[in-house]
């Protein structure tokens, strides 16, 4: 093993370089930005992130090579989740700035963090290696550790932040002592000689059981999975909103992108023991799903609702990592394709949600109510967001979970998929639910007259002293056409940045339910790359 | 064949849907626009689901105007297929109407009526992909498609129900325990519908999944209802596999086609619903389930089917009963109608069932009789409610007098659905009781008990409401509008002309039937 070796291709990881020296030059501008032009580094950090994806994709177009001795891999699958992860960090970021700006100090270390925990994921998706995974994935959780705490004042963000950090180092240290067995039943860590190990070992002892164990837990903790799920509720409801997005769409992503390597290299190809191994995820898969929907049925809150729901949608993908398998890439494609149209979708989701509360600062379901006369748009692009996580056509939402369950039945789970179909129309009720608010409820009457110190006057005013126009368009005829008893109060328009998220997001969400085949030929390419070894 | 023949079944799916699209960029608050626009666009569906049935060669038979448009590669190979057959010709048609006649009939929706209109549209684009898709994916993706706007629809364009305390009697006997009146919103019939026709897909998408990893075994896996269909013939699926599939697609199917005792979300639905709504939904989307019985369960698999009849006659013709007695006991019009296409589905699943080629026939054709009536009544039953805000018959009464229109059409819908000769009603149910008798004669004879009970609501509901005395409080009434007329005209000349001539009907719904009885 000599330096050469090392250091011969190391220019393959120019993208990251890129993008850890990026968000330190976020750190320092920071220093120099007075605090009314701190909007110029969410924007900085859009372009970054966009100028870093390019530059990947140029550089790394069917590159396929293993970097230190095969601790990263830089193949398709890594740049497929980069582009990816870079993707979901751009449009967090647009979908936060006015959420920063409005209700969070220190924005600069917000967009730095950020990019940390995007340099996190990214390494995820690239380690073969035990500790390499181990210490990307404590990059990513410790940037988020930081940001959900981010909401100094609020008593919620702090319980949740702690209950985060603590959990998360209790998982860690689970994980770690998990590796730790592992290493010293087998004498390796990278991916793929653990597969070699187990091939050739006669029994499996007891302590290689318990380490596999302990390593399935840690990173059950880090999906939320039942019985793992325990934590998720109480964080992202105590989460600044455009953290929960954070943690439901790319944390999950990026701890899904390490499984699904870890599994492919190192447990799929010891065939005869894998067999047995499924039945472990799918106990999980069936857990989650069943959970995470029922209890769903029961929340009031809606940053707990998506909660729980995205417990449910781990149990769906939970359920295609289980029926992983060597001779079919249908298994990977559908994990693979199910995470971009939930991360899609749900993007639509909560940007929806965000320009919501940034309007009137109001979070529970029944706050929704009339939301279709107070703001059509995001009435519309939430009720489409839900009925795609629902899996009704003509949006991703569909077509990704007749892809995956697809998988899932074929490799001889029709039970399980049975299973999933049915949580999904379970899903359907609490979805509907809330488009029941927003649609059918008429708006809460009118904030009683005598001053505008209620929240939603106050950030009327606050827009339009910015010259963003409020909402004073057509809803006043439309007032005055219909039921002119219920009086409504109109919400102000989102920003620009927040339309062109909730925009795009619709875009795809009815374009890949539509016309998924191009995407579906590039998660093929990565699957391809991940499932056929290094 | 030209290039529009080859896209004529594509542009039956995407010109509603692309209506839908368009609808959402038109102003807000300018309700006849939209509606212009809806009318516009299910103008052209329209022509072109004439053009469709015209066109079907009924000489040649077969799947016509076939076309095949590559969709997913490997592994999962999905194509958009689109083709169709006899009764799919007949259905197709039936769809064109009804849209063009909801959307005329839905002129009263001013409240976010650019909304109504692009759910609307999207419905009935699922409606026409359920009717000629030829691939199991876009079958079921239409299918869900078309039950998706409901909930909306329903919830916020529908009417709650409230019934008042004196209703606690059965035929008049008042019962030993007292409800009280109790409100049925407009949500709870929005959200049954939703949930139950929703959990029926699930036992069909379990089917097709079920479907997808039994053909594995010959060759590569696939959703291809043709490839699906041409394996079965060579005995490909086990009557053991058969067996436990069958019902998956029967009951799965049968909840929307209403079948007992799956059938309670119908009659809900149907009241809650706006007019235009109901139209569409007891017009066609109820026919979506008895045609994918027949498509993706009898086609697919013969042997379960046959297995499993002896089940279905006797479901359906508890149907036909249940259903019948049910509007009966209803004093709300909306209620009557509900109950009754509970009732004429019970026909359409008996004449599947008897798995006669006239029975068979008679069940296609009573689809499209029942779905023609039923429309006609929910929409004149809406112009009543429109105006009187009432749609009890106990209250309602002599409006013969005020709305000799509206109340005429309404009176043709009600003899041919039950069954007067020279109406559309007679010539289907006379079919499918030919083939009963043929096969299930018992059930036969139930099955006329029904149409007897019928005839007696029906009579009963037309001599108290519309031809008693009229209450001096019904004096200020008008009539039906202009375009209520022409819906009106248009409907019973259509209901007249089955009823008469059958035959344009009867040999293109021949040619699809014999193909599927062919299996048998």
């Amino acid at each position: 093993m000599s330096t050469e070796n090392l250091t011969a291709n190391l220019y393959l990881l120019t993208p990251e370089f890129v993008l850890a020296g990026f968000a330190l030059l976020v750190f320092v501008l920071d220093l120099f930005l007075p605090d009314e032009r701190k909007d110029l580094l969410g924007w900085l950090s859009v372009l970054g992130l966009i100028g870093i994806a390019i530059l990947s994709i140029a550089m790394l177009v069917g590159v396929d090579e293993s970097l230190y001795n095969g601790l990263l891999a830089v193949d398709e699958y890594a740049l497929f989740f980069k582009v990816f992860f870079i993707g979901i960090g751009v449009f967090v970021i647009l979908s936060s700035i006015d959420y920063v700006r409005q209700y969070l100090n220190h924005p600069g270390e917000f967009y730095g963090l950020l990019l940390f925990s995007v340099l996190g994921m990214n390494l995820m998706a690239m380690s073969r290696e035990l500790l390499t995974a181990y210490i990307s994935l404590e990059l990513l959780s410790f940037s988020l550790y930081v940001m959900v705490a981010y909401a100094l004042g609020s008593p919620k963000s702090n319980e949740a932040s702690l209950k985060y950090i603590i959990i998360g180092a209790v998982s860690s240290a689970i994980l770690l002592y998990g590796i730790s067995m592992v290493y010293s039943t087998l004498g390796v860590t990278r991916f793929a000689d653990i597969g070699e190990e187990l091939k050739v070992a006669g029994d499996v002892s007891p302590a290689l059981w318990a380490g596999l164990a302990l390593i399935v837990a840690g990173l059950g903790f880090k999906l939320a999975a039942v019985p793992f799920h325990m934590w998720a509720p109480d964080v992202y409801e105590g989460a600044p909103l455009p953290i929960t997005a954070y943690l439901a769409i790319a944390s999950k992503a990026a701890a899904f992108a390490l499984v699904l390597r870890l599994l492919a290299e190192a447990f799929v190809p010891v065939a005869d023991r894998w067999d047995q191994w499924q039945i472990i995820l799918v106990v999980l898969s069936a857990l989650s799903m069943l959970v995470g929907n029922l209890v769903a049925l029961a929340q009031r809150n809606l940053k707990r609702l998506m909660a729980y729901s995205s417990v449910g949608h781990v149990g769906y993908i939970l359920a295609g990592t289980a029926v992983l398998s060597t001779d079919s890439l249908l298994g990977a494609n559908g994990v693979i394709f199910y995470l971009v149209g939930y991360s899609v979708t749900s993007m639509v989701v909560f940007a929806a949600l965000i320009a919501f509360f940034n309007a009137t600062g109001q979070e529970e379901i029944v706050d929704l109510a009339g939301l279709a006369d107070r703001q059509p748009f995001l009435a519309m692009a939430i009720a489409i967001g839900l009925f795609s996580l629902s899996g009704l056509p003509i949006f991703v939402g569909f077509t990704i979970k007749f892809y995956l369950f697809t998988a899932v039945a074929n490799e001889g789970y029709l039970w399980l998929a049975g299973l999933a179909i049915l949580t999904s129309l379970i899903s359907l009720y609490y979805y509907l639910q809330v488009i029941r608010q927003m649609y059918i409820q008429p708006a809460l009457a009118a904030p009683a007259e005598g001053g505008g110190d209620s929240s939603g006057d106050a950030v009327v005013d606050e827009t339009e002293a910015e010259g963003i126009p409020a909402g004073v368009d057509e809803h006043t005829h439309t007032a005055a056409h219909h039921e002119p008893s219920s009086e409504y109060v109109p919400l102000p328009r989102p920003s620009v940045a927040l339309i062109a998220v909730v925009f795009l997001g619709l875009v795809a969400t009815v374009g890949l339910g539509v016309y998924p085949a191009p995407l579906l030929e590039l998660v093929e390419s990565a699957s391809a790359a991940v499932m056929q070894g290094g | 064949m030209n290039s529009f023949d080859q896209s004529a079944l594509l542009l039956t799916i995407l010109v509603p849907l692309a209506g839908a699209v368009l609808s959402m960029f038109l102003p807000r608050n300018r309700p006849n626009d939209a509606w212009y626009f809806a009318i516009f666009v299910s103008a052209i569906t329209l022509v072109i689901s004439l053009f469709l049935f015209v066109g079907y060669d009924f000489a040649a038979g077969g799947y016509q105007f076939v076309r095949v448009y590559e969709w997913l590669d490997e592994p999962l190979n999905i194509d958009l297929h689109l083709a169709m057959d006899g009764i799919a010709a007949t259905l197709v048609l039936l769809n064109g109407i009804v849209l063009f006649g909801a959307v005329l009939i839905s002129q009263t929706i001013k409240h976010r009526s650019r909304d109504f209109f692009v759910l609307l549209l999207a419905l009935g684009s699922g409606v026409f992909g359920v009717f000629v898709a030829q691939d199991l994916f876009f079958l079921f993706f239409f299918y869900e498609l078309a039950v998706l706007p409901m909930y909306l629809l329903i919830g916020v364009w529908g009417s709650s129900t409230i019934f008042e305390a004196d209703r606690q009697r059965l035929w008049g006997i008042p019962l030993p325990f007292d409800l009280g009146s109790y409100n049925r919103p407009k949500e709870y019939g929005a959200m049954k519908l939703m949930l139950v026709l929703v959990g029926g897909s699930v036992l069909i998408w379990v089917g097709i999944l079920a479907m997808y990893v039994a053909s594995d075994q010959f060759g590569s896996p696939t959703f291809s209802m043709q490839i699906l269909g041409e394996l079965s013939k060579e005995g490909a699926f086990s009557p053991t596999f058969q067996n436990w599939v069958f019902p998956l697609f029967m009951i799965g199917f049968g909840v929307l086609a209403g079948l007992w005792p799956f059938h309670t979300w119908s009659p809900d639905g149907h009241v809650a619903a706006p007019t235009g709504v109901s139209m569409l939904h007891a017009g066609v989307l109820m026919k979506l389930g008895a045609f994918g019985i027949i498509r993706v369960g009898m086609v697919l698999l013969p042997e379960g089917a046959e297995a499993w009849m002896p089940v279905l006659i006797v479901l359906g013709t508890v149907n036909v009963v249940y259903g019948a007695i049910s509007a009966m006991s209803q004093r709300d019009l909306k209620y009557i109608i509900g109950y009754s296409s509970v009732s004429h589905m019970g026909y359409v699943i008996m004449g599947i069932a008897t798995l006669h080629p006239v029975g068979l026939t008679g069940a296609v054709l009573q689809m499209f009789s029942h779905g023609i009536m039923t429309a006609l009544m929910f929409a004149m039953v809406g112009a009543i409610y429109e105006r009187t805000h009432v749609r009890d018959i106990t209250i309602l009464n002599g409006l013969m007098k005020r709305m000799g229109f509206a109340s005429f059409f309404f009176a043709i819908a009600g003899l041919a659905s039950l069954g007067l000769p020279g109406l559309s009603g007679f010539v289907a149910e006379f079919m499918v009781f030919t083939g009963a008798f043929k096969t299930y004669l018992p059930f036969a004879i139930l099955a006329v008990i029904g149409a007897a009970l019928t005839a007696i609501y029906i009579l009963r509901l037309l001599a108290r409401t519309f031809f008693g005395e009229a209450d001096p409080r019904w004096e200020g009434l008008t009539d039906a509008s202009p375009v209520e007329k022409t819906v009106g005209a248009a409907f019973v000349l259509i209901l007249l002309f089955v009823g008469v001539w059958p035959a344009p009907f009867t040999r293109v719904i021949n040619v699809g039937v014999d193909s599927v009885m062919s299996l048998f």
